[in-house]
């Protein structure tokens, strides 16, 4: 049986949004599929050595929250902060793995993850904070890969 | 219990966990060797039954006891 392929298009860059790509990668990598993910836009914040995600309630209406909040106390200094330290709390406490483990799970189990290029270019992120072992590309390049997968997001 | 040649403990693991592991210690065993896994998560009860149809590995055994899961994986 010819390996199935799995590509993702990661395009968010806070902490929530950042498991659905790296649980879907290493599974599949587990399963048997060749992956890649191809990060854009907010996405790219996936690919930086220091992983610093943060998660939010606000616009996010869906997210349960301990106590009813008012948004505009939601938005308050130090509720983001407080919010993701909560978070990061909560998925220990119930055995959901850390972002950077699953990364490396990812990595090791050689899912191959893109930077977009032109987003890249259009924030002036520097390279040297991202992990070494990615590659640079563009929308054709993704779609190189893509146009042979058996499963594609949008994430 | 049956026999098992390996055993993985995946008890408060949760998804993709407990498959990620069993997946990395499947790799180092060999062809009809079972590993015997235990988890707490409940997902994993369907997870290693479509783990084992998508792999070709053998999900010889699935139960529960006290809250925990048990599998017996015989590596195809």
């Amino acid at each position: 049986m010819a390996e199935k392929k799995l590509a993702i298009i990661a395009t968010k860059g806070s902490l929530d949004w950042a498991y659905p790509p790296f649980i879907l990668s290493s599974t599949a990598a587990a399963l048997g599929y060749e992956v890649q993910i191809f990060c854009t836009f907010y996405g790219l914040q996936l690919l930086r050595k220091k992983l610093d995600l943060k998660v939010t309630s606000l616009g996010n209406p869906g997210m349960p929250m301990p106590m009813p909040m008012p948004i505009l106390l939601q938005a308050l200094p130090g509720m983001q902060s407080m919010m993701t330290v909560m978070m990061k709390q909560k998925m220990k406490s119930k055995g959901v793995a850390s972002l950077e483990e699953l990364r490396e799970l990812c990595l090791e189990a050689d899912v191959k993850m893109i930077a977009c290029q032109m987003t890249v270019d259009l924030f002036d992120f520097n390279t040297s904070d991202f992990i070494d072992d990615i590659e640079y590309g563009g929308a054709a390049t993704f779609f190189e890969f893509a146009g042979e997968s058996d499963v594609c997001l949008f994430v | 219990m049956a026999d098992f040649d390996q055993e993985l403990d995946a008890s408060g693991l949760n998804c993709p966990l407990p498959i990620l592991r069993a997946k990395k210690t499947l790799n180092g065993m060999g062809s009809g060797e079972v590993l015997h896994i235990i988890a707490t998560d409940p997902g994993a009860v369907k997870d290693f039954e479509a783990f084992a149809k998508q792999t070709g590995n053998e999900l010889v055994e699935s139960r529960e006891d006290g809250g925990k899961f048990y599998f017996l994986m015989k590596k195809g």
